[in-house]
């Protein structure tokens, strides 16, 4: 885009430049750095950033290698879905909520599980004790999902579950609600994250050891392309490995690793790529760090499309596409003066959309304190309604390209992510560096210089080790009374005595026999939850035929 | 030199939130403790039976889950039968300010919230253990 003697040039007044600001004043901070640590300098120009390549490496939007947003018109064709994660106490208050969300201009639904239902334990297990729909809805069998969706058209919404381990079930469950409702498969919308693999590495919410839980995922991906084709397959996750403390570069790296490895996997079982790769999608964290975020955001997608074409051989465009999910970082709000949170998620949820997301999760400002109440979930979507309409951010598409600073960014992050690759694969690739503790270790590494960053002050965080008040906090904490527990419990009994016991356990049986063999455990799975076989019996199921996974413990 | 204090830390319950607890054993190890981690999904009963067996001086409790009211109780009952009563309890995690109360009248010594510093952990570590052993002594 420069001339060559243009950029001598440029160097060289930049080095005079560098030279004089000595005659001003010191800095005052002894580092800039980004969220990740990262030095940053105190000016990008042209001189900063490769100049070649323009078409190659930034082109057009909807174009390869979609580094400006996978759709030609984005925002103009099609605002980001505005879904805020929720999910609360029993199926009937989780119902509620999703009327109340509907009805405040919420476009799709988004399902929090509670612990037990996310580790594959009914309510009424001994290891339940305690956690019973403390961090979402408990489901244990078909008649809990038949009411959280009760009186919602399913052919007219999309719907995100945010479960893993269990996902097939889950999944299973959604259809057999589709079909009490009257609506074939083919019809269904929405996302399962299903990403198992930053379970092993983030979230540690697992159940089966990797092989089976691959083998329960490309199962899932060949019944998907068969009979639910609109369906979301895996949110493959960096959200999760960022809260646990990566920096941005890990959080893209390890993500994009994830999900060449279920490529890798769903094409050893001979599946298409054409065929699977456009329903894979991704979910990624809105950290602090405006530019940080919004230039690996921008990364991913060039990465993602020129290794799905060039290294996997993906020919339809659709399979390049990195299309995401992303929510504001969890991890970045405070428990001291918690209205400070809404300014926090406004301006991570403004790098999201500058990034060109396809949907947007607003945290609400209690959350550090406890589940969310009414208000301030009304408030968090209020913010993304604020930036849609008011900000003009989504006017014109990737505004921030040709930034020296976001495209220097861009670049860097990319060659951070391409350099993990190589390490991932000399260690012998996402399997082994699990196994091994690589990611973890790695992240660990990454929570505590950041943790030490902050108490060192190098880094300020208001109202934590920066303007510090002595304060009561105010905010109505939302409770789940233990009642609930005893609800659920109580409905589980009352199911297992009405249903088909007989039922039940043939068709657990041949769950069995299918997990032994070759079978698509989906297929499997859904004959059970027609007739009402529970979460923890049909994980009790697979158990013993798959074994559970065991973490060594480090830190 | 004064002997190393001992400490286990452990994830009790389903959460798999661990940055905190593996920041906070991290940081310990730093001040020269001895840190035991447990690893995840422990129940009362296998972390009550490390704590004696390991023979520390502290037990540091994490639970982000919001299960904690069922949680730190079973462990200090557990504790208390089993012989384990002069071991300090602290914990922390995502606790609202009446449950903290209600859980250091049942016998947690401590309890951090969000925004806590490792040093603040390592000093109450520290200072709780040696009044400990002081107490001990005088006896």
């Amino acid at each position: 885009m420069f001339d060559k003697s243009f950029l001598e040039e440029l160097r060289e007044r930049r080095r005079q430049w560098d030279a004089e600001k000595d005659k001003f004043a010191q800095n005052a901070r002894p580092r800039y750095m980004t969220v990740s640590g990262d030095d940053v300098d105190i000016l990008y120009g042209p001189e900063s950033v490769d100049q070649s390549g323009y078409l190659d490496k930034i082109g057009f939007p909807g174009q390869y290698p979609y580094t400006r947003g996978v759709h030609h018109s984005m925002y103009r064709g099609r605002m980001w879905t505005m879904r805020q994660f929720s999910g609360m106490g029993t199926a009937r208050q989780t119902n509620e909520r999703y009327h109340y969300l509907l009805k405040q201009g919420q476009t799709g639904l988004s399902v929090a599980f509670d612990l037990p239902t996310l580790m594959g334990y009914d309510s009424d297990h001994q290891r339940s004790m305690g956690e019973i729909c403390k961090c979402g809805v408990a489901v244990d069998t078909l008649a809990d999902m038949e009411i959280i969706f009760d009186g919602i058209d399913l052919s007219k919404i999309s719907t995100s579950m945010t479960i893993n381990a269990p996902a097939s079930i889950l999944l299973a469950m959604y259809v057999a609600v589709g079909e009490k409702q009257g609506i074939a498969s083919h019809k269904l919308t929405g996302t399962l994250q299903n990403d198992i693999l930053k379970e092993y590495i983030a979230q540690k919410e697992w159940v089966f050891p990797p092989e089976p839980s691959i083998r329960l995922i490309t199962d899932l991906m060949d019944f998907c392309a068969r009979h639910i084709p609109k369906w979301n397959t895996i949110s493959i996750s960096g959200y999760h490995i960022r809260e646990a403390g990566a920096t941005a570069a890990q959080e893209l790296a390890f993500t994009l690793a994830d999900g060449f490895q279920y490529v890798e996997s769903a094409i050893a079982a001979g599946q298409d790529v054409d065929v699977f790769a456009p329903r894979l999608s991704f979910f990624f964290n809105a950290h602090q760090d405006f530019f940080e975020e919004i230039a690996k955001y921008r990364a991913a997608r060039r990465i993602w499309a020129r290794h799905m074409r060039e290294k996997y051989g993906a020919k339809k465009e659709e399979s390049w596409k990195l299309r995401f999910h992303t929510q504001t970082a969890g991890c970045s709000l405070t428990a001291q003066q918690p209205e400070n949170n809404l300014m926090r998620t406004a301006y991570e949820a403004l790098s999201g959309v500058l990034g060109g997301t396809q949907s947007l999760h607003t945290n609400s400002m209690d959350e550090t304190l406890a589940l969310p109440s009414d208000k301030a979930v009304l408030l968090a979507l209020r913010t993304q309604q604020i930036i849609m309409h008011e900000t003009g951010v989504a006017n014109t598409i990737d505004p921030l390209a040709g930034s020296y600073y976001v495209e220097y960014l861009t670049d860097k992050l990319e060659a951070e992510a391409e350099a993990y690759f190589t390490e991932i694969e000399r260690r012998g690739g996402v399997l082994k560096g699990i196994e091994e503790g690589f990611f973890q270790r790695e992240i660990a590494k990454s929570a505590y210089r950041y943790q030490k960053e902050i108490e060192r002050e190098e880094r300020i965080i208001v109202g934590v080790n920066g303007y510090v008040m002595d304060e009561e906090i105010t905010i109505p904490v939302l409770r789940i009374d233990e009642t609930v527990a005893r609800d659920q419990v109580a409905s589980l009994q009352k199911i297992k005595q009405s249903r088909d016991n007989d039922k039940v356990k043939r068709t657990l049986e041949e769950l069995a026999v299918c997990a032994r063999g070759n079978g698509n455990t989906l297929q499997a799975i859904l004959d059970c939850v027609r007739v009402y076989a529970t979460e923890g019996e049909i994980v009790d199921t697979l158990r013993p035929i798959f074994g559970e996974y065991q973490e060594p413990p480090m830190f | 030199m004064a002997e190393k204090i001992r400490v286990l830390l452990a994830k009790p319950g389903l959460d798999g939130h661990d940055r905190g607890v593996k920041v906070v054993a991290a940081a310990l190890r730093d001040a020269g403790m001895e840190v035991i981690y447990t690893g995840l999904r422990q129940t009362p009963e296998q972390i009550v039976t490390a704590a004696i067996q390991e023979d520390v001086d502290v037990v540091g409790v994490s639970i982000l889950s919001g299960a904690h009211m069922t949680l730190f109780p079973a462990i200090v009952d557990l504790l208390r039968q089993r012989g384990g009563g002069d071991k300090l309890i602290f914990g922390g995690g995502i606790i609202p300010d009446d449950d903290i109360a209600a859980l250091e009248k049942a016998g947690v010594s401590k309890l951090f919230t969000p925004g806590a510093s490792t040093v603040e952990i390592i000093d109450w570590v520290t200072r709780a253990v040696a009044a400990k052993k002081n107490d001990e002594k005088l006896l």
